[in-house]
């Protein structure tokens, strides 16, 4: 087990590596550039050339990747031009890295805890009106486009009934403490725990809208998986030999019908991390995908590079804790 | 130690006890002041981006100006609601009769936040700190000076500005290589705050580096001091607000409203909702689709008073056909402005009649709008012989701009009105800044879509900037017959000292500019807007967007 860890982190290396290249070379081909977004309308030839200068974009390619290798080596990705001008980007990835893992969990907390049970009993009662109804809901889940579920949310519970805020992830007034950056855990461990309560407030309805997608893939998986292994022979022995409905679904249906499910989960989170681009937007949630969308339409090169990058890393990580969950899960694998 | 089941549960108490131990909260739990009554101690206001950064001296873009302008004055200040220049830290001042040398008088009384003085020494400073910039600052974020004075010390010789001098305690003395209009106008411009020279000795201020390929800003850029009515007190990255709190020793009327937070909401849907939900008290840039609603749902639409200019670039270099006057004349007379404006900009936005908006000195106000006349379009281009020319026309994607809110809407209408006059029109598009604005430099459309938002009320930070450069405009001047001596009555204009006088020149550029000469097409002003509830009392709208918070209260 150790040895496949260790192989998977050293073949990670090598990702990012080829990876970093590839980065570089696609951000130097985009048109536009860092020069243009920052000047505008007020870009004048001089201006351009001054300030293509003075972030040495003037210099040819290679120069070019060899000064960022020389950096990346060093972990200095360079200052931030526009997410946060001046920040270094590893600074500005470590400051929305917090927010974007807190509403990516509960989304997939969400997904997971109504998605596996619901699509345990959708596959036991398969074709009842309970399998019907949950397969139509998992297929609106899928099917709203998420800025339009996002609006109504806010719309219904914010705006009207005032029970949960629109957006923003803590009440300006609140003044919480920052320790971890996350905000949830900061308001636990400072004991500020009205500080932990708004933000909870404030994940509800990112979480949901984020959720729903994850949801459906989630329960569609476990109910086809479930009716798979329903039909298998050793479910029909252990009901033949007598062994209880209890055991029978814990130990033999469930367990073996998780496996796909636990792959769809891991595949699912890599997604959540950096494709809540539109999620993030209308909660000015401030995480990672918020960053990612302002960084490529202002050519921020350095929050790009980094944020790929770690969230290629984040990827392969989640990867290998699926294959790992999979060993618990599934004693052949462990031997194998 | 070997990590059994039993042994988890104690770990993590312990863990969590230790970190609860190290992260203890420092919180200001003490209410601020209550202002009582029935208005509110904090004003909640949405923005639609960050702030890049809080010295406004690096910065060029509006999210940080809107907080800096809080926080920090400059010698000159603008005239609530109009783009008018008034005393601010200098109570008056006088230029010399060659308009070279420029005599402030400055205001008594004024501290910086840190209790420093401001005084003569501490503006002389301020404009040798802002001179005396290293390549990196000067190649970029110090964008407005160099745009205004032209370079730096590095480069004094080409430098607008030449020295400043304490004549006495509070009468500075700043010289300039040339009599300017926009001196010293252009010195409103929140770039040329005036901070305390303690704060930016100490914190050193002018040090920019190049990190990787983006610019590095020293400490004090987070911690700036100024004489404002507001002081900053945090600003939460992570949280995405900017918490400004009153400045108690400020030397005029103090803020009204002791806090100032600015939550910065990307989405302009989500900062209406929060709006309607009660939880900001007003936001930037509302839709213009959306200013109806918001006012029978109670809420104050502020409109600006336009101070921009959409127009449709021409480039004859590209297109030979346009070096003829009368084909930019037919192009003109096809287009349907008045429709246009009825139809796709916001209510209160105008048919341009020159390249300049009428808040401006110097405009001409004599001037009449081209009509919109099909058939004089076409008999021009008959005359021209460019009957069923083909015109290659782009607007750019992914942008939204206060003069042209919808990009694409805006090119439709003008292509339809191009193609009824039998104008072969192609169609091309590129993002705004994923190759748009690169191609327009490089001169690689015949016609475009563009426009400009004024920054302080001069004309040359119109005309000037469009027309005066003859080497390198984006409407190649240079290739045409006019362009030369254009440029030249525009310099000569800017350099008259006296204001009277500098208006009628200006005014009779306007005048050749649009009946003889025209490089491209002006087609319209539109006034961006900002909304409020109906609780928030006294904010004025500004055409340059400077709306100031001291004097504004929200009620309960």
């Amino acid at each position: 087990m150790l040895r496949f860890i260790i192989r998977r982190l050293i073949q990670m290396v090598g990702v990012v590596i080829v990876l970093s290249a590839l980065v570089f070379a696609w951000l130097k081909v985009l048109p536009g550039g860092t020069v243009g977004a920052l000047l505008g309308e007020r870009a004048t030839p001089e201006r351009r050339a001054a300030m293509e200068k003075a972030l040495g974009l003037d210099q040819p390619i290679y120069v070019q990747y060899w000064e960022f290798v020389k950096r990346a080596v060093r972990g200095e990705f360079g200052a931030s031009t526009s997410v946060q001008p001046g920040t270094d980007a590893m600074d500005v990835f470590l400051t929305r890295f917090p927010a974007t893992i807190e509403l990516a969990v509960c989304a997939l907390v969400i997904a997971v805890l109504l998605g596996v049970p619901l699509g345990y009993l959708a596959a036991r009662r398969r074709a009842s009106w309970f399998d019907n109804v949950s397969i139509v809901s998992s297929l609106v889940g899928i099917a709203v486009p998420v800025f339009f579920l996002a609006f109504m949310l806010q719309y219904v519970f914010a705006v009207k009934l005032h029970w949960l805020p629109v957006s923003g992830r803590q009440d300006p007034d609140v003044n919480g403490t920052r320790v971890t950056g996350f905000f949830i855990l900061d308001g636990l461990l400072t004991r500020e725990f009205d500080a932990s309560w708004n933000a909870i407030k404030h994940l509800i309805l990112p979480s949901i809208a984020l959720a729903t997608i994850p949801f459906a893939v989630v329960f569609r998986i476990t109910r086809a998986s479930v009716l798979e292994v329903l039909d298998e022979d050793y479910v029909r022995t252990a009901e033949s030999k007598g062994l209880t409905n209890r055991v029978i679904r814990g130990r033999h249906v469930l367990r073996n019908a998780l496996l796909p499910v636990v792959t769809t989960i891991g595949l699912q989170t890599g997604g959540l991390l950096v494709g809540a681009v539109l999620t993030e937007r209308v909660f000015s949630w401030g995480g990672l995908g918020d960053a990612l969308a302002l960084a490529f339409t202002r050519r921020d090169y350095a929050v790009l590079q980094v944020c790929i990058l770690m969230a290629t890393v984040t990827f392969v990580v989640v990867n290998l804790l699926v294959d790992i969950a999979y060993a618990v899960i599934d004693p052949r694998v462990r031997t194998r | 130690m070997k990590f059994t089941r039993k042994a988890a549960p104690a770990a993590v108490a312990a863990l969590a006890l230790t970190l609860t131990a190290c992260a203890q909260s420092d919180r200001d739990t003490g209410d601020d002041a209550a202002s009582g009554g029935d208005v509110k101690d904090t004003i909640t206001f949405g923005a639609a981006g960050a702030p890049e950064l809080f010295d406004p001296f690096y910065a060029t873009d509006g999210e940080t100006f809107r907080v800096t302008r809080q926080m920090m004055e400059g010698l000159v200040g603008i005239k609530p609601g109009t783009a008018e220049i008034e005393p601010e830290l200098a109570t008056s001042w006088e230029p010399s009769a060659d308009g070279k040398e420029w005599t402030f008088k400055l205001r008594e009384g004024v501290k910086f936040w840190d209790g420093e003085p401001f005084n003569a020494e501490a503006v002389c400073y301020n404009f040798e700190r802002m001179f005396d910039q290293n390549e990196v600052a000067a190649g970029g974020p110090a964008g407005y000076w160099a745009d205004v004075m032209g370079s730096f010390k590095s480069d004094a010789a080409n430098a607008l500005y030449q020295s400043c001098a304490a004549s006495d305690d509070m009468t500075a003395v700043v010289k300039i290589s040339r009599s300017t209009s926009k001196f010293p106008t252009a010195l409103s411009l929140d770039s040329f705050s005036m901070q305390s020279p303690k704060a930016l000795k100490e914190g050193d201020a002018n040090n920019v580096t190049k990190q990787g390929e983006g610019f590095g800003y020293p400490a004090y850029s987070k911690n700036p001091v100024g004489t404002g009515p507001y002081k900053l007190d945090k600003y939460d990255e992570a949280n995405k607000t900017v918490t400004l709190v009153r400045n108690d020793d400020y030397w005029g009327d103090k803020a009204k409203t002791a806090k100032l937070v600015f939550k910065i909401i990307p989405d302009e849907a989500t900062r209406r909702q929060e709006l309607e939900a009660g939880s900001i008290d007003g936001y930037d840039l509302p839709n213009p689709a959306d200013w109806g609603g918001l006012k029978s749902s109670g809420n104050n639409v502020l409109v600006r008073p336009a101070f921009n200019i959409l127009y449709m670039g021409l480039n004859p270099e590209k297109n030979p056909k346009l070096k003829d006057l009368k084909v930019r004349q037919a192009l003109y007379y096809a287009l349907n402005r008045d429709q246009l404006v009825k139809t796709q900009l916001p209510e209160g936005a105008t048919v341009a009649t020159q390249f300049m908006p009428d808040t401006v000195s110097g405009y001409n106000k004599g001037l009449q709008p081209y009509a919109y006349d099909v058939e004089k379009a076409k008999s021009l281009l008959k005359e021209a012989g460019a009957e069923g020319m083909t015109l290659q026309f782009a607007y750019p994607s992914e942008v939204s701009r206060p003069y042209m809110p919808n990009p694409q809407k805006i090119y439709e209408a003008l292509r339809a009105d191009l193609e009824a006059v039998g104008i072969k029109v192609t169609v091309v598009t590129a993002p705004w800044n994923g190759g748009y604005l690169d191609t327009v430099d490089n001169g690689g459309y015949d016609a475009w879509l563009l426009g400009w938002t004024g920054d302080y009320d001069s004309p040359d930070n119109f005309i000037g900037t469009f027309f005066a450069n003859l080497k390198a405009n984006d409407f190649h001047t240079s290739a045409t017959s006019y362009g030369a001596q254009l440029s030249k009555d525009l310099t000569d204009a800017d350099a008259i000292v006296d204001e009277t006088e500098r208006a009628a020149a200006y005014e009779k550029i306007n005048q050749q500019i649009m009946e003889q000469d025209l490089p491209g097409l002006a087609i319209s002003h539109s006034p961006p807007a900002l909304v409020v509830s109906n609780k928030v009392k006294d904010l004025v709208a500004s055409p340059l967007t400077a709306e100031t918070f001291a004097s504004v209260t929200v009620s309960k």
